[in-house]
């Protein structure tokens, strides 16, 4: 990768990254609750 | 009791993440320079003379469309003008302290742009080369960039119907890309103009400063402002004199909306958190209760239930016949009815 | 139910949202022939105008009432609220619908809206995360809707499927609503050379967040109140004992969330040391702002729900609804480019105002639509009994 020389770069370049981990996050917290929950009452998920 | 804590909750994150935000942003000890050997240019107003030769060669350049007026009627000069859509760079006449001055205005090519922080569709470029250059090929139109100049620079062709773009000076990007200076720079009969390396152009602006302190204001009008643009000035009179702002402030744009944006995933990251634990709380409340009347309920439940089956399926018959919709609502009535006891109870 | 008079309003409606929406067409076609120059009074110093201040601005902000009500129903557990759901995620969805819808009006070529989530994200935007959010909450309000439209169509199993995505779904609106929300209003923040000193502030995404949660809720009192003037015969029993309730404990948080706006404006004011702007022209406006269309509404508020006194809160929620309107006006109109001459300044063209009201005509007039014929304002009987949520599930067990 070229080196980085304007902060609005390092912005884009980091930012990408962060909307992509926000929606790995969403995805983990969905399915780490349905984890939580597994043992619960059966009848319910979500 | 219980909404007005939710919303005091929410209120709370709220603040809670943007001072997160703020400590983040200031925490980061992240520094860019610019490319290094950019180019930008010295426009000495104290030079300038108004003579629009620069806009004639910009036009020509840019093969922009010929003006209503030609270039050296410059009566012109009587009215504040900015940057259109057909012209990338105009000259303004000021009466100042110092008698009549003249300025250039055209895009000051940021070092930090801000059109190109505000593009969600990453429309305009920084190149090392210093200039700052706009890609129609993914443009919306949405005119945000135009929003976000501080400079009020970019220009859009409101009366194209089926494809408005932006229009800006593009530095003469082919031009320099080939080691020819700018159309504008070139045109210039005074030398009012200089291009060269940024930061060649802030040593010599500096000089002249110190040569001749009376011709020139102590400041380097672009040194700073915005976060540092390539196009610099040098004045003779204070820059509001001649119609530039003093009050922009040095923050670049992606410092002023670093912090907003920094917040956005501490949203993401924090609420799933605080909200299923209110879920959890609401609902381990809502289980405590119902324990407690379970048993006087399900008893009532089952009468009401087999009523109701019975009216329902009645209801139901009758239903083939008549305006469907008004029956559901009569249904849903007579259901309610005969099961308002238990049923307002079980969801008190 | 006097049917003669329903028939009348709905005739004179008809023709009046008939009148409207010819102009609107008339308009539409000289805007996609002549370009935005043909028919705003937009520049190049004023690029956004009022398809941008109220559209979307007013029209995200007003359309807050979906979130805020399912939040209270399925997050905080406020059962109470579950009758108000439905026809506050009609209008949201609707809402959000038609502020997509307005946009392709505003941009210049809007074929390509969906450039900046598929070809070229410009995630350094604020306007970009708004666009991203809008995206997905549209698609996850219309989502949340379907359940109605299965209901309607008779789809039993995948309307279950629906169903129990409740709260993850509601959730995921809180995220969005939460995001786009507060990014609309930081969309200025890159401006501050442009924007009055009284309304920038490093809090604008704040206030603008937190403005609107009592804006969707006013807007749920308001909307209901119209609707229970004009659609009555089409709610259950639930619904119109609900309602009062519904009313009640909306204009309590809603008194108690703009008192919090109140005070937090107060300090944005502070802390930027803005207050001597006070004493001007704008800061007169600034003040309107805060005190007649948020302290004054909070007040009324507050006492309406303490006496239950329901008209006071239905003509309060009126007043804070503009009060919306007229804030949202002043940021991206009034006090933007407050430094240029006012020659110079904005003022929007009856044509842009034609497009407006157009479009709120479009969005009453499937409203509607819809709810004359799904299960909106009333429990469809077939689905009355399981109980719509998950958290409410275990009744009857
Ligand atoms: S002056 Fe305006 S248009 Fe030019 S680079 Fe800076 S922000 Fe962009
Ligand atoms: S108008 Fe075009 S260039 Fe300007 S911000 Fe919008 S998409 Fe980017
Ligand atoms: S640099 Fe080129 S495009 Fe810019 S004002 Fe000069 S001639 Fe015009």
């Amino acid at each position: 990768m070229d080196a980085i020389y304007t902060l609005h770069d390092f912005m884009l370049n980091s930012k990408n990254w962060i909307y992509i981990l926000m929606g790995l996050g969403l995805i983990m917290y969905v399915c780490w609750w349905l984890f939580l929950t597994s043992r619960d009452e059966p009848k319910r998920i979500t | 009791m219980q909404r007005r804590k939710f919303l005091g909750l929410l209120g709370a994150a709220g603040l809670m993440t943007t001072a997160v935000a703020g400590q983040a942003q200031a925490a980061g000890s992240k520094h860019f320079e610019g490319y290094p050997d950019s180019f930008g240019v010295l426009h000495d107003t104290t030079r300038c003379i108004g003579c629009r030769k620069c806009e004639a060669a910009c036009n020509t350049v840019n093969k922009l469309p010929k003006p209503d007026k030609p270039f050296d009627d410059l009566k012109v000069l009587e009215t504040e003008r900015r940057t259109t859509d057909t012209a990338y760079t105009v000259v303004n006449k000021y009466e100042t302290s110092k008698g009549l001055k003249f300025r250039k205005i055209q895009c000051n090519h940021c070092l930090e742009p801000a059109c190109a922080s505000a593009c969600f569709v990453k429309a305009f470029t920084k190149n090392p080369t210093g200039s700052v250059t706009y890609d129609e090929s993914v443009c919306v139109g949405c005119r945000y960039c135009m929003v976000a100049c501080s400079f009020n620079i970019p220009a859009y062709t409101y009366n194209d119907p089926i494809t408005p773009k932006i229009m800006k000076c593009t530095m003469c990007q082919p031009l320099i890309a080939e080691g020819k200076l700018p159309g504008c720079v070139e045109a210039c009969p005074k030398e009012a103009l200089t291009f060269g390396k940024r930061v060649d152009l802030i040593k010599v602006a500096r000089e002249r400063i110190r040569q001749y302190p009376d011709r020139y204001v102590d400041q380097i009008y672009g040194e700073r402002e915005m976060g540092g643009t390539a196009w610099i000035y040098l004045n003779g009179v204070p820059s509001p004199e001649v119609g530039m702002r003093d009050d922009l402030g040095v923050a670049s744009a992606p410092e002023l909306t670093g912090g907003a944006l920094a917040t956005v995933p501490m949203i993401v990251g924090l609420w799933p958190v605080l909200l299923t634990g209110i879920y959890a709380v609401s609902k381990r409340k809502d289980k405590i209760a119902k324990e407690e009347k379970r048993q006087a309920v399900t008893a009532a439940l089952t009468k009401a239930a087999a009523d109701a089956e019975v009216k329902l399926s009645a209801a139901l018959t009758k239903a083939e016949v008549e305006n469907k919709k008004q029956i559901e609502v009569a249904v849903k009535k007579a259901v309610e009815e005969s099961a308002k006891q238990p049923k307002t109870e079980g969801e008190a | 139910m006097s049917q003669d008079t329903a028939a009348g309003k709905g005739n004179l409606f008809n023709i009046i949202s008939g009148i409207i929406i010819l102009a609107g067409l008339v308009v539409t076609f000289l805007r996609f022939t002549q370009g935005l120059g043909g028919v705003t009074n937009l520049d190049n110093n004023n690029p956004w105008g009022v398809w941008i201040g109220f559209d979307l601005l007013c029209g995200v902000a007003l359309a807050a009432g979906g979130y805020t009500t399912s939040a209270a129903c399925y997050i905080f557990g406020l059962k109470r609220f579950h009758s108000a759901v439905r026809p506050a995620i009609l209008t949201a969805f609707l809402g959000y619908a038609f502020v997509v819808f307005a946009l392709h009006y505003d941009v210049g070529r809007p074929w390509r809206l969906p450039y900046p989530i598929f070809v070229s994200p410009g995630t350094t935007s604020l306007l970009f995360e708004v666009g991203l959010c809008v995206f997905l909450y549209v698609s996850v309000l219309f989502i949340e809707f379907t359940p109605a439209a299965f209901e309607w169509l008779g789809f039993k199993k995948i309307r279950k499927v629906v169903v129990k995505l409740t709260l993850a779904l509601t959730i995921m609106g809180v995220i969005l609503s939460t995001m786009h929300q507060s990014s609309l209003g930081a969309l200025f923040t890159i401006a501050p050379s442009k924007l009055h000193p009284l309304w920038y502030s490093t809090y604008l995404p704040v206030y603008f967040f937190i403005s609107s949660i009592f804006a969707g809720m006013s807007m749920v009192i308001f909307e209901g109140t119209l609707s229970h003037h004009y659609m009555h015969g089409l709610m259950d029993k639930t619904h119109l004992d609900e309602a009062d309730g519904v009313v009640l404990g909306f204009a309590r948080g809603a008194s108690m969330v703009m008192m919090g706006y109140v005070f937090i404006k107060i300090i944005g004011l502070v802390s930027d040391g803005t207050w001597q702007y006070l004493s001007s022209g704008y800061g007169l406006l600034f003040l309107t702002e805060l005190l007649c269309f948020v302290a004054l509404p909070a007040m009324l508020y507050g006492i309406g729900s303490r006496e239950k006194n329901l008209k006071l809160i239905r003509w309060t929620s009126l007043l804070t609804v503009l009060g919306i309107v007229f804030n949202r006006f002043n940021i991206s109109m009034v006090a933007f480019n407050y430094q240029l001459p006012s020659s110079q300044r904005y003022f929007p063209s009856l044509m842009e105002i034609v497009i407006s009201i157009f479009v709120v005509t479009l969005i009453v007039t499937v409203f509607r639509f819809i709810t004359t014929r799904m299960p909106i304002f009333y429990e469809h009987p077939e689905y009355a009994e399981h109980e719509e949520e998950p958290a409410a599930h275990g009744h009857g067990h």
